[in-house]
C-alpha cells in the first residue's frame, strides 16, 4: 500500500490489519493419530508464513461485512449487457454440492462415476440438440476457452486438408473483444470487418476480404449491438465459399432458445456460456463454463476427452455404460480433468426444470424485455440501432444539449437509484455506448423503475449536472480514481509490522 | 414457466408499447425457414422432480466418506471448513459479477485483494493476480508470460516430465498455433541435469514442479541460478498445502509460480470449478494475464480497490492482448482467501504436518509388504510413488470392490515405463483406521492374483 492508502479511511480493515500475534481459528485439526515420522531436513523448510492470525467470528464478520458492500442479481436489477444476469434458481446451488458430485474425484475411474457421466453425457447432447450441432465438449472453462477450442479446431481443420495458406480470421468490428484476442492467441491474423448502417457486417467490406486465404469468420448472434443481422445466411455463406469456416459466439444465445438452431443456419461451431444462458452464478467474475458445439466438420477435432457411451444397455431397463474418449484427431486438453463440473450440474439442472417450451419462452421474454426498454428509452435517448432487438440493445449515454456528460456518468448515476449500470463503453463503435441486458427474470414493474430512472437521469443531466458527474452518492464509496491505482501500484498488503 | 414473472396483462401492454400483437413477431429478422424449430428435450421438471432425478445421478457415484480415498495427482480430499461454504452461499458474492463497477463491489475486490496477498506471501513471490481457471491454465499462462518477456524471440520452452502430465498436455494445447517448441519430457525418464543441458539461447522458461507429480521434493536449491544464466525464466508449478512447510518458490528463484489452489476449501467436484493461481516477480507485472486488482483512494479520500492495468486485457487490447481470459475464478479464489484466512499462519502449517506424518506412516506400511516397494528415494510430502505386485488396474479394483478404497492413480497412464507403479496421496482426511485398512487390503491384493 501507499502511504497514502495505507492510511486512508477503510470501510472495512484488511484481514491482515484484523490480525493478532498469536490468535488461531484452529478447531480444524484432529490430533494425529499416527506416530510422527522424522521432519523433514531443515534446509527444505520455510522461516516464516505470513498469513493472518484471526478467529472464526473474525473471518466471518469480515467476509460477511466484505459482502454487503457488494452489488448482486439477489439485491436487484443487474442490466449488464452482454453478461446475461438473470436469476440463478437456488435449487441449483443444492444440486452442485451434493455430495455424490462434490465429493467425487476427477481421476476416479468411470465405473465409479457413472451418475457424473451420465450426467455429462444427456447435457452434451441437449447442447447439441439446442445449438442444431452433431457432437459437444464441455471442457473448455469458460466462453474466452470456448473461443480458443473453436479457432484452434478450425485451424487442425485447415491443415488437415493441407491448406496451409489461410492465416486470417475475419471478425466484426462490433464483436466481443475475446474474438479478436483469441484469433490471435491461435496464431492467426486478425482482420476487422466494419459494420453497415443498420448495425450488420458490410457484405462488400466482407466480399473483398473473404478469399482463400481465410481460415474462417467469428461473429455473435444476434449481434453485440443487439441486431440479428438479417444477412447472416448470406455471410455465412460467402465465408463457406471460400473455403472458411464460421464460429458463432454464443454469448447472446439467451435471445435464440428454440429460435433459431446456429447449426441450422450453417454455424460450424459455437460455444455457450452456460453462466449466461443456463443461468449457473456469475460468481463475482467467475466460474464460468464455456461448452462447445460442432458440426460434422469438426467432430474429429473437439477439445476431450468428451464423454461417450461405451457398451449400450444390455436391455431396456438397464443403463449404458459411459467413459471418456479422445476424439480422433483432438486438438487436445484444454484444462486439467473434465471442464467446470459444478457449473455442469447447475446446467443440467436449469434446462431439466424448463424442457423445450420453457426455454423457448426464456428467449421470448428476454426479447420482449429488451424491445419494451428499447421503446420505452427511445424519447430520452439516442437509440443508434433503433429497429427490432434481440435480448439487449444499446443506446447512446451522451446528449447533444448537455455536453459535459458520459456515459460514465449516467452509469454511476443508476447506482444512486439503486440499480447496476448497464455495460459502458461496448460495444467500442457506438459512441458512449450503454448497452442494457434486461433479461426475461425482470418484471414489467421492475423494467418500469429502471426506465422512470434512466428519464430522470436524462433530465438531471440537463438540470443538474453536477449531479451525474460526482456520482454515486450512495454506494459504499463514492467515485472510484482509477488512475490512482494504475500510477501508484500496489497489488498485495505491505504490512511494515509483519516484514 | 420458471422464473418469468409477466402476467398475460404485462405482455400484452408490453407488447402494445413495442406495437406488435404476438410475441413470435419479435423474431421477424430470423429466417423463415429456421425460425422456431421443435427442441426435443424432455418434458420440464418441478423442482422437487429434478432434485430426485439429480440425487439419482449423485448416487451412482462412489465417493467418500463411504469410500476411502487415496486418489491425488492434482485434486485433493482435503477437508473444508463449514464456514467456506456459508460465506460462499451468500447471494451478494454469488450472484455479482466481475466488478467492472467498483463503487458497487468492494467486496469482491477487496477479497480479491486479500487472495493476491495471501498467495504472494505463500509462494514468497511480489504480486499475484485474481486468478485462472485452474493449475494447468495457469501453467499454459505461464508459458505467454515467457514468451511475452522475450518478446517472442525465443520459443523454447523446457518441461520437466515430473511436471503434472494433463498440465504439459494444456500448456501444448494453448500453444500449438504460436510455433512454440516443448521439450525435455519426451522420455519421462530426463533428471535435472538433462533438462539443464537443454538450456540454450533460445530458452524462454524452464519449467519444474515442486513437490513434482510423483510427490517428490527435488532439489532445486542451484536450479535458477543456472536457468538465469541462459536468460531464460523459471517456472515452479507448486501445490499451496505443502507452502505451508516447505520453503516457498520464491526463495528458491522462481520468476513465475503457478499452482492448483483446489486444496483450498474447494470441493473434488469431479474436477471444477477449480482455481489456477498465478504469482510473479515484481518486473513480470504488466505482463501477466488475467484479472488484477489494485488499491487506491476513492474521491473522498477513503481506501478502495479497483481492477486495475486494464489495458493488458483483450476488452482493451483485442488482437494484442497476450491472453483471450475474461472471466476468472473468482468465487474459488474467495473460497481460498477464506480458508488462508481461516487456517492462518499455524493452521496452514499444521494441515501440511499432519499430510506429512499420515502419509509418512502410510508409506512406511506399505514398504513392509510383500511384493510392494516405496521409493523413499527422495525426500517427499504427501504423496509417494508405490511399486505393486500387480497392474495398478487389477489391485484398484479390487481395494473397490472388496474394501471401498479408491485406491491410487495408475501411473501407467501417463508414463507407460511405470507399469504397476501407483501414486497414492494421504490428506489430513484419511484416518489411520482408513490407512491401516488400505494396508491390508494392498497385501491382500498381493495374494489374491
Amino acid at each position: 500500500m501507499t502511504t497514502q492508502t495505507a492510511q486512508a479511511k477503510a470501510l472495512e480493515p484488511l484481514i491482515y490489519e484484523l490480525s493478532s500475534s498469536g490468535r488461531k481459528a484452529e478447531t480444524l485439526m484432529p490430533k494425529l493419530d499416527v506416530p510422527e515420522s522424522a521432519p523433514l531436513p531443515a534446509h527444505l523448510l520455510r522461516d516464516s508464513l505470513e498469513l493472518p492470525e484471526v478467529s472464526e467470528l473474525d473471518v466471518v464478520r469480515h467476509f460477511v461485512r466484505l459482502s454487503q458492500l457488494n452489488y448482486a442479481i439477489d439485491k436487484g436489477f443487474y442490466p449488464l449487457g452482454s453478461c446475461t444476469m438473470k436469476y440463478n434458481p437456488k435449487i441449483g446451488e443444492d444440486t452442485a454440492r451434493l455430495p455424490g458430485f462434490a465429493n467425487l474425484h476427477p481421476l476416479q475411474a468411470p465405473e465409479t462415476a457413472q451418475g457424473a457421466l451420465a450426467l455429462m453425457y444427456t447435457l452434451q447432447q441437449w447442447l447439441c440438440e439446442i445449438s442444431g450441432m452433431k457432437g459437444c465438449s464441455l471442457q473448455p472453462a469458460a466462453g474466452a476457452q470456448g473461443e480458443l477450442a473453436g479457432i484452434l479446431m478450425i485451424r487442425a481443420y485447415h491443415q488437415e486438408r493441407g491448406d496451409t495458406r489461410r492465416t486470417k480470421i475475419l471478425v466484426p468490428d462490433s464483436a466481443h473483444g475475446t474474438n479478436p484476442a483469441t484469433s490471435a492467441m491461435a496464431g492467426y491474423t486478425v482482420v476487422t470487418l466494419p459494420s453497415d448502417a443498420r448495425g450488420g457486417v458490410d457484405l462488400d467490406a466482407l466480399r473483398a476480404a473473404a478469399d482463400e486465404t481465410v481460415a474462417g469468420m467469428m461473429i455473435t448472434v444476434p449481434s453485440t449491438l443487439g441486431v440479428f443481422d438479417e444477412n447472416i445466411q448470406e455471410i455465412i455463406k460467402i465465408v463457406h465459399n471460400r473455403g472458411g469456416l464460421m464460429y458463432m459466439d454464443g454469448a447472446n444465445m439467451n435471445a435464440l432458445l428454440g429460435v433459431v438452431k446456429p447449426g441450422e443456419l450453417g454455424f460450424d461451431v459455437m460455444h455457450f456460456n452456460l453462466h449466461k444462458t443456463f443461468s449457473t452464478p456469475h460468481g463475482g467474475g467467475g466460474p464460468g463454463s464455456g461448452p462447445v458445439t460442432v458440426n460434422e466438420k469438426l467432430l474429429p477435432y473437439l477439445p476431450g476427452p468428451i464423454v461417450a457411451i461405451v457398451e449400450e444397455a444390455t436391455d431396456s431397463e438397464g443403463a449404458p455404460r459411459y467413459g471418456f474418449v479422445m476424439p480422433e484427431k483432438s486438438i487436445g486438453r484444454l484444462k486439467a480433468f473434465h471442464g467446470n463440473f459444478g457449473m455442469l450440474v447447475r446446467a443440467y439442472t436449469y434446462i431439466a426444470l424448463h424442457g423445450a417450451e420453457g426455454l423457448k419462452a426464456i428467449s421470448h421474454h428476454a426479447v420482449l424485455n429488451a424491445n419494451y426498454v428499447r421503446v420505452r428509452l427511445a424519447d430520452a435517448y439516442k437509440v443508434p440501432y433503433n429497429r427490432m432487438c434481440g435480448h439487449e440493445v444499446v443506446i447512446e449515454g451522451r446528449f447533444p444539449d448537455a455536453p459535459d456528460i458520459r456515459a460514465l456518468d449516467i452509469s454511476k448515476r443508476l447506482m444512486d437509484y439503486g440499480f447496476h449500470p448497464p455495460t459502458n463503453y461496448f460495444p467500442l463503435i457506438v459512441h458512449e455506448a450503454l448497452l442494457i441486458e434486461p433479461t426475461e427474470s425482470e418484471s414489467k414493474e421492475t423494467l418500469d423503475r429502471f426506465i422512470e430512472a434512466m428519464h430522470a437521469i436524462a433530465r438531471e443531466a440537463r438540470e443538474a449536472p453536477e449531479l451525474l458527474r460526482s456520482a454515486p452518492h450512495t454506494t459504499p464509496v463514492s467515485r472510484v480514481d482509477e488512475v490512482y491505482a494504475a500510477r501508484n501500484l500496489t497489488l498485495c498488503c505491505r504490512l511494515p509490522s509483519a516484514e | 414457466m420458471p422464473y418469468i414473472p409477466h402476467t398475460d396483462a404485462d405482455r400484452a401492454a408490453m407488447l402494445a408499447a413495442i406495437g406488435i400483437t404476438k410475441l413470435e413477431e419479435l423474431f421477424d429478422a430470423i429466417p423463415a425457414e429456421h425460425r422456431f424449430p421443435p427442441l426435443n428435450l424432455p418434458e420440464a421438471l418441478s423442482e422437487m422432480e429434478a432434485l430426485w432425478e439429480l440425487q439419482a445421478l449423485a448416487s451412482h457415484n462412489a465417493v467418500a466418506p463411504e469410500y476411502a480415498i487415496f486418489l491425488g495427482a492434482g485434486a485433493y480430499n482435503h477437508y473444508i471448513p463449514s464456514v467456506i461454504n456459508h460465506i460462499l452461499m451468500r447471494g451478494e458474492f454469488y450472484t455479482a459479477y466481475t466488478p467492472y463497477q467498483p463503487e458497487v463491489s468492494q467486496g469482491t475486490l477487496q477479497a480479491t485483494f486479500e487472495w493476491q496477498s495471501m498467495i504472494a506471501k505463500l509462494t514468497g513471490m511480489d504480486a499475484a493476480n485474481a486468478s485462472h481457471y485452474d493449475g494447468a491454465t495457469s501453467f499454459a499462462e505461464a508459458v505467454t508470460v515467457a514468451l511475452t518477456h522475450h518478446k517472442q524471440k525465443r520459443n523454447k520452452v523446457i518441461l520437466s516430465p515430473n511436471i503434472h502430465p494433463q498440465y504439459r498436455a494444456v500448456a501444448r494445447t494453448y500453444h500449438q498455433g504460436n510455433g512454440t517448441r516443448f521439450v525435455g519430457d519426451k522420455s519421462g525418464r530426463a533428471t535435472l541435469d538433462d533438462l539443464l543441458d537443454l538450456l540454450d539461447e533460445n530458452t524462454a522458461m524452464f519449467a519444474v514442479q515442486y513437490p513434482n507429480f510423483f510427490g517428490q521434493i527435488e532439489d532445486f536449491s542451484n536450479l535458477a541460478q543456472k536457468v538465469h544464466a541462459s536468460g531464460a525464466l523459471l517456472c515452479i508449478v507448486t501445490t499451496p498445502i505443502a507452502l505451508g512447510l516447505l520453503k516457498p518458490p520464491g526463495a528458491l528463484g522462481a520468476d513465475i509460480v503457478v499452482g492448483e489452489g483446489q486444496s483450498l476449501g474447494i470441493p473434488l467436484s469431479f474436477g471444477g470449478p477449480y482455481l489456477g493461481f498465478f504469482a510473479v516477480r515484481e518486473e513480470l507485472v504488466r505482463k501477466i494475464a488475467g484479472r488484477i486488482v489494485g488499491d487506491t483512494i476513492d474521491s473522498d479520500g477513503r481506501r478502495a480497490y479497483v481492477m486495475t492495468l486494464r489495458p493488458r486485457e483483450q476488452d482493451i487490447r483485442r488482437e494484442k492482448a497476450t491472453s483471450n481470459i475474461c472471466t476468472n475464478q473468482a468465487l474459488m479464489a474467495l473460497a481460498g482467501c477464506i480458508y488462508l484466512a481461516l487456517m492462518g499462519k499455524h493452521g496452514l502449517r499444521r494441515v501440511a504436518e499432519v499430510c506429512y506424518h499420515k502419509a509418512h506412516y502410510a508409506a512406511e506400511r506399505i514398504a513392509q509388504l510383500r511384493g510392494y516397494h516405496v521409493n523413499t528415494r527422495l525426500p517427499f510430502f504427501n504423496e509417494f510413488v508405490v511399486t505393486c505386485p500387480r497392474p495398478v488396474a487389477e489391485i484398484n479394483r479390487y481395494l473397490l470392490e472388496k474394501h471401498q478404497i479408491i485406491g491410487g492413480y495408475d501411473l501407467s497412464r501417463d508414463y507407460p515405463d511405470r507399469e504397476n507403479q501407483m501414486l497414492i496421496a494421504v490428506t489430513e482426511m484419511n484416518t489411520r483406521a482408513e490407512i491401516d485398512a488400505l494396508v491390508q487390503a494392498l497385501e491382500a491384493a498381493a495374494q489374491n492374483s
